[in-house]
């Protein structure tokens, strides 16, 4: 039986009449049409589909969208201020090469905005740690762990 | 890995929660947090006829702290778990157990209710209820009833639990302040489900002879293993390196845990043996520090 | 207001420096296409229906409830396929006796590796294509299976193919020198049998395709194409019976790492495009990770027998090895390559007055195999580097000291080792070998390392120091090509034939426009990665892009840069190297008034100038490099942790600091999973038992420390004009090598089996 339901995506309101069955990850894919949250293993594993649910970063392959219905979701298309400028993580990603091929980034940015939020000022050891749930394989994680203490200071600094 | 179709119901109320399972019974899967299931579910490894999730039902998300004990409901997450005051003052164990548990996207849906029911001999959260005697509350349309662990976890993946029937909470019983605690585990990788852990609390009397010792490990047999003989033998003894040896040697005595890709029996009942060393080494460590 | 001088090089953000990535704004804004972000009017889902068994005959195929289930478009199997689907042919090292272990699109009567294609299923949504595949029936009659190199060579081994008479695919000897002089005269000689576990590339994008047939124009669109499109869409060609192979269209999307795997031409890619043709629909195909782990091409499982002949002064005599290479249950496109680079490379830095090399690549019922990051290397770096340990230990000789003795000295280059690979001579082109080890040394205070290693550790661990020396090698496929376009603004376009495979090709082949041309960086866009604009190009792979395609585009600018220059020389009544070339058009240095626009100058072109290039290069390039680890290990549990790990690398020219640096933590990062974590299990069945990623292991942010890198350019390539090597392999190369050897330091114990997983490294501890 289809459900009809009614998500709000980075601000948007989403409706949607889905099967139960429907993988929250896809809803926002197909949808939504944003795509840049990605599906790298759907079973909970990489990380890759990371969103924010009401605030808290979660696998979206590991929920349905009927249980989205009524809350607010973030992905990585919401976090740019603007088309011609980057969120401070973004930009430090950019700066610190913390990208190779990129498929990976959308579901870190999505963690580590939340982290960040969480511990504005972590060492480099927390930023591992927190980072462990999503997988990236190009990188070696090194240059994820500076960009994010780079956006960190620069978070920081906005705010003091 | 797409899951199959299902029915899917989303009470608002406990009532209404109990009620689904009273009708449907043996086709339905409660879907609580939903990081075991899901995954089984798009492997198509799990396929319920009807999922019922409780993710609304408000009532059975709480921390409350009554007459020396802790009672968590079931659909508390581990977030909530991991960030409460209270629990890392009445029950450091669980404070540091759930540390352990996935990552921190996990951690944001898993909810303790699940946990327990999913059953996982290699899960933290059962052993870490067992070492701390925890009781749990369960509900159908029926009644209420509650089940110290030994008779809620009966084997892997399998509780008591009837089949329309729900835990509510789970209650763990202060921690005495005169007792140490301590969580170890070693996983291929942190966030991986344990390949051998220890969750032990040791109570040292003013003589610093130990008074109570309790040792459960995970992924030790089908269900959290709670070291008996080794907890016997430490009561009244002298807390020391050769004392902890002797019963991290007795502790794992007679277990035969399953060998898989990542490790076989010997090497499982070795790595048992040093985690529970190492648990009761930290512990020891730790109540000395509250008595001393 | 311009100034008619040369733009300073750091401004142009040319070769040296590290300007920020051309290819990141899309991918952190989540804006991206990776296929299956790409959609199409109309386009319906396929879903893969693959064999639950290792080795099974088959009859027949119930394909009548999935018909009819809801969403169904069309089911697919061999016998609808053009003569029941066409073997894919090998595109790299070729073997005349590999040809009777070819893979055909989907299984024809019996299975051999679980997780083999059986048919197709294409409904309207991914769901219930995965729906409808569960109504499948296949008569499935199991057979008896063969899993391990060495039963696979058995004398009453199963046979994949029983025609043949054998399950060995391809065997090959190398041998240079007086061997048995060498062995009778040696003071110590070293036997050993290392094992190096079969793992992968997994990318974390998954594979997928999207094909479209337009019957008016009987021609093939195919997004999702990757690593070689060009010489995939000739593949696709021939299988299809196609003469012209311009109706067929290849685009390359962004693409989510590659590593050797993706790109390869797989059943898929024939079977997508050829849904497309059947069904008039636009057919998309997204691999899902179960898949991946059981469809993708493996690599890596080898076992070796090793001889080492020395003396006692620790100088090397001979090394002999034979060796089995597991390549799965058929040869795909890489033909002989892996254990081709492994016979070919094995003896490394070092000086042997005799070699012998033999291997024999065996078929098996596991998923067939392919390369993976420094295929064949990653293994015979682990071999080699652990026996001349072993050697070390032995005569009692510090491993640096044995390894100085030994390496290849500077005048002797370029060095013929006198083995080929695929043909091409292994000739190490440049090196000074000696002098990186004495930079590497110096700058990882290996001195204080050694201190270190002496120091008690806390809680019972055991430390250890270990290294790896290893040549790397670059530029396969002997050709590239280049375009590129100057128009009148001053705007400038590079198409390359080789790929982006998430490695930053358009950035680095636009530092190398900017150098050779003398125009900035932000004004040139690279152009990849779609056979219907560029013409011809051999892709991204064996860390060729900036080797050839590098060498072509610097061409090409080059004399863009010349015919401008002299065009305006007339005009300017000025020698041309008394010219420079901007965005504005060409001035006599330091008299900026006296400029001829690029207006004026482009006017006879239409407003655009175009400079092809084709750089031919028939060696191969040879990197090399040093691997330092110094571990940790708790011998209760097995945990292995890595205190520090440093690579130097030297790559003849390093194009961009940032990203080699990149490249090196990124493929370390590969190099701790083969040596700690990964590795394809299966049952005695042939079941796979790592299909999911709770149990294939990738390394977490946790489990990789940061390294410290070295990059030096003293050995600059002969061979092109850049004098660049390729750099994308080095951190993965000797990752084993020196892990093992550093906890073999540690342990007291000779490793000789890789990954050193838990329960190995307990076993070693208390053996």
């Amino acid at each position: 039986m289809n459900r009809k339901i009614s998500v709000e995506i980075n601000g948007q309101v989403v409706d949607g009449l889905v099967e139960p069955r429907l993988l929250l990850a896809d809803f926002i894919r197909d949808n939504a049409s944003l795509t840049g949250t990605h599906l790298g293993c759907e079973h909970g594993v990489c990380g890759a589909c990371t969103v924010q649910l009401d605030g808290r970063p979660v696998r979206s392959c590991l929920l349905f969208a009927v249980q989205a219905n009524g809350r607010r979701i973030a992905t990585v298309e919401g976090m740019a201020p603007s088309a011609t400028t980057l969120h401070p993580l973004q930009q430090a990603f950019h700066e610190s090469h913390a990208l190779q091929c990129g498929f990976c980034t959308p579901g870190i940015l999505m963690t580590m905005e939340a982290f960040l939020r969480e511990e504005p000022d972590p060492t480099p050891e927390r930023i591992r740690s927190a980072l462990a749930g999503n997988l990236c394989r190009c990188t070696g994680y090194q240059n994820i762990i500076t960009a994010v203490r780079l956006a960190a200071d620069r978070l920081q600094q906005t705010r003091a | 890995m797409k899951p199959a179709q299902f029915e899917y119901d989303d009470p608002q109320t406990l009532d209404e929660a109990l009620e689904l399972l009273a009708r449907h019974g043996d086709d339905c899967k409660v879907l609580a947090g939903g990081q075991s299931l899901v995954p089984l579910m798009n492997f198509r490894l799990a396929r319920p006829g009807r999922l019922i999730d409780i993710n609304g039902v408000a009532s059975l998300s709480h921390i409350t702290s009554e007459s020396g004990r802790l009672v968590i409901g079931a659909m508390t997450r581990h977030v909530e778990l991991e960030r409460s005051t209270e629990v890392a003052r009445q029950s450091p164990l669980l404070t540091e157990a759930i540390g352990w548990v996935g990552h921190s996207q996990i951690r944001s849906r898993g909810t303790i209710g699940g946990s327990v029911a999913h059953a996982d001999p290699a899960a933290e959260l059962p052993a870490a209820l067992a070492a701390l005697d925890a009781t749990f509350h369960m509900r159908s349309k029926q009644g209420a009833r509650v089940l110290g662990w030994k008779q809620f976890f009966v084997s892997e993946f399998t509780t008591a639990l009837a089949p329309d029937e729900l835990v509510t909470a789970v209650q763990v019983p202060d921690q005495d302040p005169s007792t140490g605690t301590a969580f170890v585990e070693y996983a291929r990788r942190h966030g991986d489900f344990a390949l051998g852990g220890a969750a032990v609390t040791i109570k040292l009397g003013r003589d610093g002879r130990c008074e109570n010792a309790t040792i459960a490990l995970l992924s030790a047999g089908p269900a959290p293993v709670r070291a008996e003989a080794a907890e016997k033998q430490l009561r009244g003894a002298r807390i020391d390196e050769s004392s902890i040896h002797a019963a991290s040697v007795e502790a794992v005595k007679g277990l035969h845990p399953t060998t898989d890709l990542h490790g076989s029996t010997e090497y499982r009942v070795g790595l048992l043996q040093t985690m529970t060393e190492r648990a009761l080494t930290k512990a020891a460590e730790r109540a000395r520090s509250m008595t001393g | 207001m311009t100034k008619a001088t040369a733009t300073p090089e750091a401004a142009l953000q040319g070769i040296g420096s590290s300007p920020l990535r051309k290819e990141d704004w899309p991918l952190v804004r989540g804006e991206g296409t990776f296929v299956a972000d790409f959609k199409r009017p109309g386009m319906v889902h396929a879903f893969v229906v693959r064999s639950p068994f290792a080795h099974a005959r088959f009859t027949t195929i119930d394909r009548e409830a999935a018909l009819a289930a809801p969403g169904v478009i069309d089911v697919i199997t061999a016998q609808d396929l053009p003569d029941r689907g066409r073997p894919i042919p090998t595109r790299m090292f070729k073997d005349e006796g590999s040809n009777r272990f070819l893979q055909r699109p989907l299984a024809d009567g019996v299975v051999r590796y679980s997780g083999e294609p059986v048919a197709v299923v294409i409904a309207d949504t991914r769901y219930s294509a995965e729906d409808a595949a569960e109504l499948l029936r296949v008569d499935y009659e199991p057979l008896a299976v063969v899993l391990d190199p060495d039963d696979a060579v058995a004398e009453d081994a199963p046979l994949l193919q029983p025609h043949t008479g054998t399950n060995v695919a391809g065997h090959l000897v190398v041998e240079i020198g007086a061997l048995d002089e060498a062995f009778a005269g040696a003071d110590l000689v070293i036997e050993e049998e290392f094992w190096i576990q079969r793992h992968a590339a997994v990318p974390l994008e998954t594979r997928g395709l999207l094909a479209e047939y337009d019957a008016k124009t009987e021609s093939l669109t195919v997004w999702g194409a990757a690593k070689i499109p060009h010489v995939n869409r000739a593949i696709l060609a021939r299988l299809l019976g196609w003469n012209d192979e311009r109706r067929i269209r290849l685009i390359e999307l962004h693409v989510g790492g590659g590593f050797g795997a993706r790109g390869e031409f797989y059943p898929e890619d024939y079977l997508i495009p050829f849904a497309a043709m059947r069904t008039g629909r636009p057919v998309a195909w997204v691999e899902d990770r179960e898949e991946n782990l059981r469809a993708t091409n493996q690599s890596r499982e080898q076992v070796h027998r090793v001889e080492m002949a020395l003396k006692a002064d620790g100088t090397f005599l001979a090394l002999k090895d034979s060796f089995i290479n597991n390549t799965g249950a058929y040869v795909r496109t890489h033909g002989m390559t892996v254990p081709g680079l492994s016979v070919s490379m094995l003896p490394g830095p070092y000086r042997w007055p005799a070699y012998r090399g033999e291997y024999r690549s065996v078929v098996t019922n596991k998923t067939p195999g392919g390369t993976y990051r420094s295929p064949g290397r990653f293994e015979i770096n682990f071999v080699r580097e652990r026996l001349v340990d072993m050697a070390a230990h032995r005569l009692g000789i510090d491993p640096v000291e044995i390894r100085r003795r030994n390496l290849i000295d500077r005048a002797s280059f370029p060095h013929d080792t006198g083995t080929l690979f695929d043909g091409h001579p292994v000739i190490y082109d440049s090196g000074d070998y000696v002098l990186l080890l004495e930079k590497a040394l110096a700058a990882f205070d290996y001195e204080g390392m050694k201190r270190w290693r002496k120091e008690p550790a806390s809680d019972g661990l055991r430390r250890g120091l270990g290294m790896g020396f290893f040549v790397e090698k670059a530029g396969p496929a002997e050709r590239e090509y280049a375009r590129v376009e100057l128009n009148e603004n001053g705007d400038v376009i590079v198409y390359t034939g080789t790929a982006s495979v998430g490695q930053g090709v358009e950035t680095i082949l636009a530092q190398v426009c900017a150098s050779h041309l003398g125009l900035p960086y932000e004004r040139i866009t690279v152009v990849h990665g779609d056979t219907g604009v560029i013409p011809e190009g051999m892709g991204a792979f064996g860390s060729r892009a900036a080797m050839l395609g590098g060498a072509a585009v610097m061409r090409a600018s080059e004399e863009i840069k010349r015919r401008l220059l002299e065009a305006a020389a007339e005009e300017l009544e000025a020698a041309p190297a008394d010219l420079v070339l901007t965005t504005m058009g060409v001035s006599v240095i330091g008299a900026p008034l006296r400029t001829v626009s690029l207006t004026r100058l482009l006017s006879a072109g239409g407003g655009v100038i175009k400079q092809e290039d084709r750089f031919v290069c028939e060696l191969l390039g040879f990197p090399y490099g040093i691997h330092f680890a110094a571990v940790e290990v708790d011998p209760a549990s097995g945990a292995v942790h890595i205190h520090r790990f440093a690579v130097a690398y030297d790559i003849g020219r390093c194009i961009n600091p940032v990203l080699v640096k990149g490249q090196i933590a990124g493929g370390f990062a590969q190099g701790v999973g083969g040596a700690l974590l990964e590795e394809f299990s299966f049952d005695a069945s042939g079941q796979p038992l790592s299909a999911s990623f709770m149990d294939y292991l990738l390394p977490t942010s946790e489990d990789v420390p940061d390294i410290e890198v070295l990059i030096t350019e003293d050995a600059p390539s002969p061979l092109n004009p850049l004098g660049v090597k390729g750099a994308g392999e080095g951190g993965t190369a000797a990752v084993g090598a020196a892990i093992a050897n550093a906890v073999s330091d540690a342990l007291g114990r000779e490793v000789t089996r890789l990954p050193l997983n838990p329960q190995r490294v307990v076993e070693l501890a208390t053996a």
